[in-house]
C-alpha cells in the first residue's frame, strides 16, 4: 500500500473534507491506486531539471496606480448563503467547549 | 432552423437578405433544443427569454453585414459565469449560484452579437473525462445515445453535434475540449495557453485552463475564435501576442507543410480502428502535398502522471474557496465555523472533486511536495523539451484525439485509473500551453474518430490551415447523426 486509510483521514482533515468508514476505505484504495499510477515518475531522471509551474512568458504584470470603484456591495451580498445587516452570518468562531 | 445545412456563412447570408430574423433564428433553436434535449441532455439552464430579447434588440439595430457571428446563437459551458444567469459547473456547490459579473469571453460574444442560449453540461468543476460526474444529469452522446458524450465539455460537444445550436465554448485543462469534440465528430480547439482570457472561467487548474470553441466545420471554429481571443488585463496570464484573423490563410494548403507523428501516439493502447483511421489521414496528408514524419516524444508517456499531480495540486488550491462563507451551498444544522468548512464542504463536492482534492492536498503536504508536486514540476519540463526539439524540426504534429471511440455510459466511471489514461493524448499539450485542435477524421462502429493537430504556441493559423485542407478532402464532417430516430 502506497497510503494507508489513517493517512488518507489525515489528507481528509488538510483540505476540510470528512468521509465515513465506508467512504474511507473506498478513497483509501482508489488514492493508493492513484499514487501507484503517478509514482512512475519516480523512474525519470530529473538531476538538474528545472520546475515549470506556469508557460507563460509573462512576469509581473503591473497597471497604473488608479483608483477605480469597486463592487456595490448589495451586489456582492447577493449569493451568500446568510447574513444580517449587510454581514455575513457565521456560526460560533470560538467554540466555548475546547480549550476556552 | 436544421444546422447541419447550415454553416456560420450561410446563416449569415439568410439573416442580411433577411431571409430570418435573429428572433426567428433564435426561436428555431430554443424549438429544436427542446426536441432534441429529451434525448441528449446537453443543457442545464436555457436562457429563452434574454435571448429573444437580445435578438430583437440585434434585430432593431439591423444586421452588421460585416459581423458574420452577428445574431447567431450558441450555447456556454456551465463554468463560464454569465451574469444573472445560473452558473453551476454542474456542482451542488454552486446550484443556486447567480453570477455578478460576466467572463470576458461573454463580454466579447456580446460584443460580437452573439446569442447565448443557455449552460451547458459538463463534468462538475470540469473533473473528468465523460460528463458523468456532473450533480445533474448524464449526457448523451449525438451519435448513440447509450455512449458518453465525453468530456468535461461534454454538453458543448453534443449540443453543436446533435445541432442543437451551431456553435458552443468549452474549457480544456487536460483533453476537455478535444476528447468531446473527437467522441461527437465535430472540430474542437484548445487555443495557446494565454490566448484567451481565463476571466470568469471558474477555475480548476490555472496553469493548464483555457477556453475555446465548438462547432462542426473549421472555418467557423476559426471564427469564433477570432471573437474571444485577446489580451485582458483581468487576467495576467494572457499574452501580449497580437490576434491574426484566424481565417487568413485558411485555404492555403499544406503543400510543404512538415508533420510529425510521434510514435508513441500510434502505440500500445490506442485501439486498431483508431490507428486505422489515423494513419487513412496521414496519407490524405501526403496526397494533399505534406511531409510527414515519425519523431519521438519520449516523456509523453509519463504526462498523465504528472498532470494528475499539478491538476489536482492546483485544483485543491482553487477549490479553497468553497468553504459555505461568502457563496455557494452551506450544510444545514452546523454549530460551529470548522463545520461549516467541512460538512458544506463534504456534502457540495461530488466523488471526483473530492478524490482530486485529496490528491492534490497530498501532493502538496510536507513530506510528499518533493517526490510528488516538484516531481512532476520537473517531469513537465522535459515534455515541453520534448515538443520545442519537435518543432526546430517540423510545423506540426498529428496524432489521435482519444486512444478510443466513445465508451458506454457507465462503463468506466467507478474505475478512476483508466478513466484518467484516456487522457493520454491531449494532456502533454496543456501541459506545454501549446493549441490542440480535433477534427473529425473517420467512423468506426457508428461512432467518430478523431483526429488531433497541435501546433507550437500562438500557431493556431497553423492548425486551421491543416484542419481545413483535411476537411475539404474528406467528407466525414458531413456526416449527421441520428437524434432519437430523426436525422
Amino acid at each position: 500500500m502506497a497510503i494507508s486509510a489513517k493517512e488518507v483521514a489525515h489528507v481528509a482533515s488538510l483540505a476540510k473534507l470528512a468521509f465515513n468508514e465506508n467512504e474511507l476505505e473506498t478513497f483509501t484504495g482508489q488514492m493508493d491506486e492513484i499514487i501507484n499510477m503517478v509514482q512512475e515518475l519516480s523512474e525519470v531522471d530529473t538531476t538538474d531539471v528545472p520546475v515549470t509551474t506556469h508557460v507563460t512568458d509573462a512576469h509581473n504584470v503591473l497597471r497604473e496606480d488608479i483608483a477605480v470603484k469597486g463592487t456595490d456591495r448589495d451586489l456582492l451580498m447577493r449569493n451568500v448563503p446568510e447574513s444580517e445587516d449587510g454581514y455575513i452570518k457565521v456560526p460560533a468562531i470560538i467554540d466555548g467547549s475546547e480549550d476556552a | 432552423m436544421d444546422y447541419f445545412k447550415n454553416d456560420l456563412a450561410s446563416l449569415h447570408t439568410s439573416l442580411v437578405n433577411k431571409e430570418i430574423s435573429a428572433e426567428e433564428l433564435t426561436k428555431a433553436t430554443f424549438a429544436g433544443i427542446k426536441e432534441k434535449e429529451p434525448v441528449v441532455d446537453a443543457f442545464l439552464t436555457l436562457n429563452e427569454e434574454k435571448a429573444l430579447q437580445t435578438a430583437r434588440e440585434i434585430d432593431a439595430q439591423g444586421i452588421d453585414a460585416d459581423n458574420v457571428l452577428a445574431g447567431i446563437p450558441i450555447g456556454i459551458k456551465d463554468n463560464i459565469v454569465t451574469k444573472d444567469l445560473r452558473t453551476t459547473a454542474a456542482s451542488k456547490m454552486l446550484e443556486n449560484f447567480e453570477p455578478i459579473y460576466d467572463a470576458t469571453v461573454m463580454e466579447k460574444l456580446q460584443a460580437a452579437q452573439m446569442i447565448n442560449v443557455g449552460k451547458l453540461n459538463m463534468d462538475e468543476f470540469a473533473m473528468g473525462s465523460s460528463t458523468e460526474t456532473s450533480a445533474f444529469k448524464k449526457t448523451k452522446n449525438a451519435w448513440d445515445q447509450t455512449k458518453v458524450p465525453g468530456g468535461s465539455s461534454g454538453g458543448s460537444a453534443a449540443a453543436v453535434a446533435s445541432g442543437e445550436v451551431l456553435a458552443s465554448l468549452g474549457s480544456d485543462t487536460g483533453g476537455s475540449i478535444r476528447q468531446p469534440a473527437a467522441f461527437n465528430g465535430i472540430v474542437g480547439m484548445k487555443p495557446t495557453y494565454g490566448r484567451v482570457s481565463r476571466y470568469g472561467l471558474i477555475a480548476f487548474a490555472s496553469s493548464l485552463d483555457q477556453i475555446g470553441p465548438f462547432t462542426r466545420t473549421v472555418k467557423d471554429n476559426a471564427l469564433v475564435l477570432n471573437a474571444i481571443s485577446g489580451q485582458d488585463a483581468r487576467d495576467f496570464t494572457t499574452s501580449a501576442q497580437p490576434v491574426p484573423d484566424f481565417t487568413q490563410g485558411i485555404a492555403d494548403g499544406v503543400k510543404g507543410m512538415k508533420i510529425a507523428v510521434p510514435k508513441e501516439y500510434l502505440g500500445e493502447g490506442v485501439a486498431e480502428d483508431v490507428k486505422a483511421a489515423i494513419k487513412n489521414a496521414i496519407t490524405t496528408f501526403e496526397t494533399l502535398g505534406a511531409k510527414v514524419e515519425e519523431v519521438s516524444l519520449p516523456h509523453s508517456k509519463y504526462g498523465v502522471g504528472v498532470y494528475y499531480i499539478i491538476a489536482s495540486s492546483e485544483a485543491s488550491s482553487n477549490l479553497e474557496r468553497f468553504d459555505g462563507i461568502r457563496y455557494g451551498y452551506r450544510a444545514p444544522d452546523v454549530k460551529t465555523l470548522e463545520e461549516v468548512y467541512v460538512k458544506s464542504r463534504s456534502q457540495g463536492f461530488g466523488d471526483e472533486v473530492k478524490r482530486r482534492i485529496m490528491l492534490g492536498t497530498f501532493s502538496l503536504s510536507a513530506g510528499t511536495y518533493d517526490a510528488f508536486f516538484k516531481k512532476a514540476a520537473q517531469v513537465r519540463t522535459l515534455i515541453c523539451q520534448d515538443f520545442a526539439k519537435v518543432y526546430q524540426d517540423y510545423d506540426l504534429i498529428l496524432g489521435p484525439t482519444a486512444p478510443t471511440v466513445a465508451y458506454g455510459l457507465g462503463e468506466k466511471i467507478d474505475d478512476p485509473v483508466t478513466m484518467y489514461m484516456n487522457d493520454i493524448l491531449t494532456i502533454p499539450t496543456n501541459l506545454a500551453g501549446l493549441p490542440g485542435m480535433s477534427i473529425p477524421a473517420g467512423f468506426s462502429q457508428g461512432l467518430p474518430i478523431g483526429l488531433q493537430l497541435i501546433a507550437p504556441q500562438f500557431a493556431e493559423q497553423t492548425l486551421y490551415r491543416a484542419g481545413y485542407a483535411f476537411e475539404q478532402a474528406t467528407s466525414f464532417h458531413k456526416e449527421i447523426p441520428v437524434i432519437g430516430g430523426q436525422a
